[in-house]
């Protein structure tokens, strides 16, 4: 059998298929279906300094081969998660990473420091997708200044892994790459959800309550692609793709592109067992192509 | 425990234009299901069809290890689901949500339009405590009303058309036995007739269940995207609900 495990950072994953945070709930969602250990890793729900309640219903669009949505980080907030949710997942046998949101850097640190706490829990995913409340509401992650000085912030407070994960909807995304690396990223990942929208032409309204919101899905998969390799040629840290994937072929696409791990997510919708048929997959894959390490086909396009 | 099976399709029927029903076998035993519960079916063969759609479970037959959807055609997924032919599968994760808690010794029933599949299975596990529903269905016209007869076994059947066109003329709410001395009420169908039914049964002191029908993406509590306004906040449909007690869903009805 083939070597599937991979390193990020300091985390070893025994394969390289995670699951993307906001799609996969806290895991266990999914236990009836799938042996969660056979999974990479697990990145949970984004999570803030308080429970939020999220955008108002309706929060979700199906468009063709993707969708929309506008949850908006409805989460337990991070105090709740330690006292209540840990407990009860920390003993699931992969990694489990926390999904760290925020709307101003000192929420962000102080959600950063709680998880720092937390044992089993050998990283975060910085989404630094979101606005800034303090600067009218621009994206943290769309402005290399912005996006290095949260990253700088939170490096402070956080000792573990430290992966950030990247907005598509910019210009450059390896600018913004680039810049959260020198403040001391240990990995990246991408992508997030495109911002998009879709209008009902019989009621004559959008479809979402928020009028725009968040396409992902195999629609987005060639944006993404593009994307990790041409962050995977441009910085040293390593990079986890995402965006799209729904089988092995789609994942090993990310990996020979240069990413070190892939994550999974809206495909969970569809088939809740997918994840476990794209390791499968990734197995036969390199037992068809004699692949005997698959960190042997990583980064060569 | 939830599961994910291909179903084997044992029979299909088409009722008038818009609906039709579909009876599914289990390869080996049906797990309980309870009344209110719903499946996530996947729809093939539509590349702008991705995410599964949520279907209720219309009828359950344990001993053929069967169970029956009754489908409304409504949009691209249920017209694909409407090809399907006997003996061809059907892949479903099931049973998903928390169903109705089979209350009242003189429940009324209240359903319309597609909302009426999951009121089958409920007559009959109200029939099986020894208790017989009223069962009051509407739509705009009896077109709009299938499988009624189905029900007539289980309970007092009374029907509303806003056309007049089969039992009272009017809206359900406006049914002459509609404000008979009920204990307990239950209703699924179109949002504002849910909405009506259950601000009448709390403003008249009556327990009542919903059940809701939002958009879902997943089904099984992931993704947050099915979200209602409860007392308590946000809840997902398909998790906390789709059955939900009025009581907690005084903002939603717009009591509040
Ligand atoms: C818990 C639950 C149980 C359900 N049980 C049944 C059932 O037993 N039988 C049945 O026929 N239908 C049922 N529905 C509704 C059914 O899921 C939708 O009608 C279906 O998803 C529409 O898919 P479509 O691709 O045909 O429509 P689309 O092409 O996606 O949409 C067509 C139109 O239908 C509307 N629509 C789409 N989804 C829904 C929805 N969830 N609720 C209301 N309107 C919608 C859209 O706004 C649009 O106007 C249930 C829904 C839920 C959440
Ligand atoms: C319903 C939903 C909720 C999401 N919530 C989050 C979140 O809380 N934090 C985050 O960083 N990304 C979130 N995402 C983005 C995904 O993690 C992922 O980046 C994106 O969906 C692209 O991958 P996919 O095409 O495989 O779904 C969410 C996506 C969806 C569909
Ligand atoms: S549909 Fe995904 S949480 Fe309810």
């Amino acid at each position: 059998m083939a070597k599937l495990e991979t390193k990020i950072h300091n985390i070893t994953l025994k394969n390289p298929v995670m699951t993307a945070s906001g799609t996969f709930g806290y895991g266990e969602e999914f236990a009836d279906f799938i042996d969660l250990s056979r999974l990479g890793g697990i990145i949970v729900k984004g999570t803030t300094g308080e429970r939020r309640q999220g955008n108002p219903y309706p929060r979700m669009a199906e468009t063709p081969m993707g969708m929309l949505n506008a949850v908006g980080l409805q989460n337990v907030g991070v105090g709740t998660f330690c006292k209540e949710v840990y407990p009860r997942i920390k003993g699931i046998q992969t990694n489990i990473l926390v999904n760290v949101s925020g709307s101003s850097i000192e929420e962000y640190c102080s959600v950063a420091e709680q998880i720092d706490e937390l044992e089993n829990i050998p990283g975060i995913e910085l989404n630094i997708s979101c606005p800034n409340v303090k600067k009218g509401g621009m994206g943290f992650g769309t402005n290399p200044d912005m996006a290095a000085q949260v990253v700088e912030a939170v490096r402070r407070v956080y000792h573990k892994t430290l992966i950030v994960k990247l907005t598509p909807n910019v210009t450059s995304v390896v600018e913004i790459a680039k810049a959260v690396e020198g403040a001391g990223a240990d990995s990246v990942s991408l992508i997030n959800t495109l911002l998009g929208m879709a209008i009902d032409v019989e009621r004559q309204q959008p479809y979402l309550s928020t009028i725009t919101g968040g396409l992902s899905g195999p629609c987005v998969k060639p944006v993404a692609v593009r994307m990790v390799w041409q962050v995977a040629h441009a910085v040293q840290i390593p990079v986890v793709g995402l965006g799209g994937i729904a089988s092995a072929a789609d994942a090993l696409e990310f990996l020979m592109a240069g990413a070190k791990a892939v994550e999974v997510g809206t495909a969970n919708f569809v088939d809740p067992t997918v994840t476990v048929k794209i390791v499968e997959g990734l197995e036969d894959y390199c037992l068809r192509h004699k692949v005997e390490d698959i960190n042997d086909i990583i980064g060569i396009i | 425990m939830k599961h994910i099976t291909d179903f084997t399709i044992v029979c299909r029927k088409q009722l008038g234009d818009h609906y039709f029903a579909l009876t599914l076998r289990h390869p080996s035993q049906l797990p309980p299901i309870a009344a209110g519960q719903f499946v996530e079916v996947e729809v093939k063969g539509n590349r702008d069809v991705m995410l599964r759609r949520p279907i209720s479970i219309h009828d359950v037959d344990p001993e053929e290890n069967t169970l029956t959807l009754l489908i409304q055609i409504v949009g691209k997924g249920t017209r694909q689901l409407a090809q399907l032919q006997e003996g061809d599968r059907l892949n479903l994760i099931y049973p998903l949500g928390h169903g109705f808690a089979i209350e009242g010794q003189r429940p009324l029933l209240v359903g319309g339009g597609a909302g009426i599949a999951p009121l089958l299975h409920l007559a009959k596990c109200y029939h099986a405590k020894g208790i017989r529903p009223t069962i009051l269905l509407g739509g705009r016209t009896k077109e709009l009303i299938p499988v009624r007869e189905a029900f007539e076994p289980y309970g007092q059947l009374l029907i509303a058309t806003e056309d007049g066109s089969l039992g009272e003329k009017g809206m359900v709410t406006q049914h002459s036995q509609f404000a008979a001395p009920y204990d307990h009420i239950c209703t699924c169908g179109p949002t504002p007739m849910m909405k009506a039914v259950g601000r009448y049964a709390v403003e008249n002191g009556i327990g009542c269940e919903v059940s809701l029908e939002n958009m879902m993406a997943c089904g099984i509590g992931a993704c947050l995207c099915c979200v209602t306004d409860t007392d308590e906040g946000h809840k997902c449909v398909c998790k906390e609900g789709p059955v939900f007690d009025a009581l907690r869903l005084k903002k939603w009805m717009g009591l509040e």
